[in-house]
């Protein structure tokens, strides 16, 4: 008997009892846990037919720990009541007890108590009535002593509300005798060994059936972010496409790079405080490209390059305050400038996907960082159909095929245009990403010639994530949170194929 | 992007036509706008209060309709009209006139004490205007949304209307004293001084938002008329006595500011949008601005403005092909009234006062597109040829990658922007030692119940608030972190991060740094690898 001793009591209590026991009145006769006679039934019912049991669910009720405490010490506001003295009690006081607020309010409403508003001293309280009959402790009590049945539905339903009692559900077992029902039973083997052949008593042993429906047990492995997962498929479409990928190993970036360089006036509200992330220390970026720079303040100040441009008073203290970038444009504009200074200009495709940082109120969809993913082709004659393409190439990697496009506005990009994907599930049109064609007082500016267009588009990583995963709030996905079980559960991501149907759950 | 609300069924009025849901909601699509939500002023008060409060509230549809943020001839049911109309061909766009008075023109004084805190100023007069109910409230809602959006938030520049007739100019613009600035403000019974006023508009919810702007300066900014009637106290209040109201007919528009190109604009949207209920329709009577150099100005503007652009170069960015005729007629669809010259490739294109957006032909381009129908554009592909190449570090990080979760790890992904606490104190470590980069504005983010993991033995639970304060400067807190939130796990844990993060080091020569680097020269960033095993 390796089953414990609690199985073979149960075997012996079963051969005499009429009919069957109930697990959980066996466990009060024996003084041991509930959770101690499921164990044995379970290891009894493993065995094959000894045993057969019916799952049975009772309701019970109990006692909250407030209910405990009022049990012994009386309601709230009996407490209440027995400390005003008969000349009264200043309210002011009298809410500072433990039991003041909500003793107050049910002993008013009890009008068992009453307050004098024109005492010299504030309000004062006094009793209304001589003594109080505390009826929320006797029905706690009589519930505490297993008798909530002499509770009236509604007595119940108030205590219930007062949060002083609970509704327990418990799960026992009515265990009757099976078809080869033994009190004797012996361990069913479960592994066939060189001894048991050699000497033949595997003849004579019972063998344990083979459990076609058990989980296994995992082999100990590990596993990729599902967020870095999707990284990792969207790298590998660009590169696919073609792409190079742009350096973005700096979340620190100067306001220049981040707004300035894409013509993004200095009075833009991203540029506010409440948006953006700026750094303290260091402060100040020191080293800008000045002569670029100076093209920049023109441009924005008094236009240039065909434009009438934001006719304001530019500054160079504005551009030089370091910030976390709040997009991945910033290091786009970088690789578009450092592609401006080689000369005869080459044709270029560049994608990044990295972490931005945004000052914003955050929500189930919102943190203050994210990834971004970008997309950029530069060349002679690119034209917004071009854009359209490209991105329909894209978008096909990832399983989307159905798309349309909305006129936006971006303060870098002219002609914008906003994709929208119709989804089947909403069944709406949903934004999928955002897309445009570089201004020119964006690019000129760097040194790119005149007919070379620059075509860019930009998502975000969590998002096209959480619908693949099925996860509706970003914090079960990013950050120290996250709870690991979804990371080793996180199946492959293959962006371009349909998600099968869900695993079926099998009975536990 | 601003949101305008409109009553739908005033809209369709004013469209002379109804549409379903979803009809308006695909001419927005086609327009650039979105049509945002459905609802109704009942349904939202018994969304933000209640449904008890909602009771009695108007049940009139509306529209909530979002509008690209630099179009801010759209941000009233007025111009989204007319820009709608003017789309579908139904009316032409109007010539806004600026006309001089028969009498005496409007004229406002600047004085030089304005130069140190609000130095510009414009006016206007709405001459015989004729207002309801409707076309009252929409246009004190147009003032609020130019002052939430161009103005930025009355910083810029901030709009004072006032009733002409219970005024007397000439106007003067000056700055005083808070202590000698005295009247009854907008719907109050009383006077008071500025001082006073700050601090009764300190609990405003509304008003509190704009006294930072003058709170501190020695002289605020305020505007007379002859009899030393107070019109306003820009940005903040009008006077009570120059208030206008449904029954007002001749309105006169004052506009201060900071930046001088956006008062003009922001007047420009006001009285083009509003002329329209003038007698003399889209006739505006203009002002005269004396600046403190004695230079005379005459406003509104409504300046328009000719744009030569090629037929050709419109296809070549747009990837279409049509004739000059046709793209002329697109743009004009546009509030762009353009029609083909010279060559007859030529397109000019006269660039209204309500369109300040457009200040480049890539904005023209622009508008020729969405005439055209985004979706109507043939989809190509480039014949870019190009060669891909990985950024190396992010290569390598693929590769450690893939085979340090072979070697049983899992991979954790957290925060990069933490506490002092997490990177210093947490691990016994002087924050100066850590030449972490400090954020100077941090919202603070409250965490319920944020567990802290010290180094394994001794696990505490705490609520505390996590601070973005810092970029970390190393990985390990936030394995730390996930270990604490993720006790309930088997063991063993093994966890890795490939991650970067973010040190000063003002040592480094910035000779080193190429152009890629030059804004973090005082930081740089590494790629380190963490692991943790808890066993």
């Amino acid at each position: 008997m390796a089953d414990g001793p609690v199985a073979e009591v149960l075997l012996r209590r079963l051969e005499t009892a009429d009919g069957g026991l109930d697990s959980a009145e066996l466990a009060t006769e024996l003084g041991v846990e509930h959770q101690t006679v499921v164990g044995a039934v379970k290891s009894l019912q493993a065995l094959g037919e000894i045993i057969e049991t019916e799952l049975r669910s009772s309701k019970r009720w109990e006692l909250t720990a407030e209910g405990e405490e009022i049990a012994q010490e009386g309601s709230h506001e009996a407490r209440v009541f027995r400390s005003i003295p008969p000349e009264g009690l200043p309210q002011s006081e009298l809410m500072r007890l433990p039991s003041g607020k909500v003793g107050f309010s049910k002993a008013m409403s009890n009008k068992w108590i009453r307050v004098d508003k024109s005492a010299a001293d504030g309000p004062r309280v006094f009793r209304v009535v001589d003594s109080v009959e505390d009826e929320v402790q006797r029905r706690l009590q009589l519930v505490r002593g297993g008798q909530a049945e002499k509770l009236g539905e509604k007595e119940r339903s108030e205590l219930r509300k007062r949060k002083l009692l609970t509704e327990v559900t418990l799960k026992t077992y009515w265990v009757s005798k099976g078809s080869a029902f033994s009190t004797s039973i012996s361990k069913q083997e479960t592994e066939l060994s060189p001894e048991m052949i050699s000497s033949g008593s595997w003849r004579d042993r019972p063998f344990k059936p083979y459990n076609f429906s058990a989980h296994g047990v995992l082999p100990d492995s590990g596993h990729l972010h599902p967020l870095l997962k999707v990284r990792s498929q969207f790298r590998q479409i660009f590169l696919e496409m073609g792409f190079t990928e742009m350096p973005t190993d700096n979340y620190i970036e100067s306001s220049f790079w981040n707004f300035d360089a894409l013509f993004q006036p200095q009075q833009h509200p991203a540029r506010d405080q409440h948006d953006t992330f700026f750094l303290r220390d260091p402060a100040q970026a020191q080293q800008l490209p000045m002569d670029y720079v100076h093209r920049v303040k023109r441009t924005h100040s008094q236009g240039g390059y065909g434009s009438q441009g934001y006719k304001y008073n530019w500054k160079l203290d504005e551009a030089r305050k370091n910030l976390l970038r709040t997009h991945t444009t910033a290091a786009s504009a970088r690789a578009l400038y450092r592609l401006a200074q080689k000369k005869p200009f080459t044709p270029a495709k560049y994608f990044s996907i990295d972490r931005v940082f945004r000052n914003e109120t955050l929500d189930a969809t919102h943190l203050a960082e994210f990834h971004q993913i970008e997309g950029v082709v530069a060349d002679h004659g690119l034209t917004l159909g071009h854009l359209m393409g490209v991105l329909r190439e894209f978008f096909t990697k990832l399983g989307i095929t159905q798309l349309r496009f909305k006129p936006a506005y971006n303060p870098y990009t002219e002609p914008s245009m906003e994709v929208f994907s119709y989804h089947q599930g909403l069944k709406k049109w949903v934004e999928v990403g955002n897309s445009g064609i570089f201004r020119p007082e964006m690019l000129l500016p760097m040194g790119l010639p005149e007919n070379v267009s620059v075509i860019a588009w930009g998502l975000s990583l969590e998002r096209p994530t959480m619908i693949k995963y099925g996860i509706n709030n970003i914090r079960e996905l990013v950050g120290h949170k996250v709870n690991l079980q979804m990371v080793y559960d996180s199946p492959l991501c293959r962006l371009d194929a349909e998600r099968g149907p869900p695993s079926t759950q099998e009975a536990a | 992007m601003p949101t305008v609300s409109v009553k739908r069924d005033l809209l369709f009025r004013a469209l002379g036509r109804t549409y379903t849901d979803e009809e308006f909601d695909e001419l927005c699509f086609e327009f650039g706008l979105e049509l945002d939500e459905i609802t109704s002023e009942k349904e939202i008060i018994s969304k933000e209060q209640g449904n008890e409060k909602a009771h009695g509230a108007s049940d009139v549809v509306l529209y909530k309709i979002d509008v690209p943020a630099n179009r801010y001839d759209l941000l009233c049911l007025e111009g989204l009209v007319r820009g709608l109309q003017v789309f579908k061909e139904r009316i032409k766009t109007p010539m806004y006139k600026r006309v001089m008075p028969k009498g005496e023109v409007q004229k406002l004084i600047i004085t030089e004490e304005t130069a140190k805190i609000r130095p510009y100023a414009v006016a206007a007069v709405l001459r015989n205007i004729k207002f309801t109910k409707d076309r009252y409230d929409s246009f004190i809602e147009l003032q609020e949304k130019l002052h939430q959006n161009i103005c930025r938030k009355r910083a810029l520049v901030a709009i004072g209307t006032h009733d002409l007739d219970t005024l007397s100019g000439p106007f003067t613009y000056t700055a005083k004293k808070p202590s000698d600035i005295k009247f009854k403000p907008l719907n109050k019974n009383k006077e008071y001084t500025a001082c006073e006023l700050m601090n009764i508009y300190k609990t405003d919810n509304q008003l509190k938002h704009y006294l930072h702007i003058i709170e501190n300066k020695p002289l605020y900014p305020v505007i007379y008329d002859s009899n030393g009637v107070v019109l306003s106290m820009p940005p903040i209040i009008n006077g009570n006595h120059s208030k206008i109201t449904v029954n007002t007919k001749n309105v006169f528009i004052e506009c201060t500011g900071t930046d001088f190109t956006k008062a003009k604009i922001v007047l420009d949207v006001i009285v083009t949008m509003f002329s329209e209920y003038c007698e003399n329709q889209f006739t505006v009577e203009a002002a005269e601005v004396v600046f403190p150099n004695g230079k005379l100005h005459t406003f509104p503007e409504l300046a328009y403005r000719k744009e030569m652009v090629r037929a050709d170069l419109i296809n070549k960015k747009v990837g279409i092909r049509e004739t000059p005729e046709n793209l002329a007629k697109l743009l004009t669809r546009m509030c762009l009234k353009s029609e083909v010259i010279g060559d007859g490739n030529q397109i000019e294109v006269e660039i209204p006062p309500t369109r300040a957006d457009i200040i480049h032909a890539c904005d023209i381009i622009e508008d020729a597109a969405i005439a055209y129908g985004y979706n109507n554009i043939q989809m190509t592909l480039p014949k870019t040829y190009t060669i891909a190449n990985q950024f190396p570090l992010n290569k390598l990080t693929e590769l450690l990658r893939q085979d340090i979760a072979a070697a049983g790890f899992t991979e954790a992904l957290t925060f990069a922007l933490c506490s002092q606490e997490d990177i210093a104190d947490k691990l016994g470590m002087d924050i100066s030692a850590t030449k972490a980069i400090h954020i100077s504005n941090p919202k603070t983010a409250e965490f319920q119940c944020l567990r802290i993991c010290v180094l394994f033995s001794s696990l505490s639970s705490a609520v505390s608030h996590l601070l973005l304060q810092v970029a970390r400067t190393t990985l390990l807190p936030g394995l730390l972190k996930t270990i604490a939130a993720n006790r309930k796990m088997p063991l063993p844990l093994k966890l890795f991060e490939i991650s970067d993060i973010v040190i000063k080091d003002s040592s480094r020569a910035p000779s080193f740094n190429s152009y890629q680097h030059t804004c973090s020269q005082a930081s740089f960033m590494s790629t380190p690898i963490h692991c943790c095993i808890l066993e």
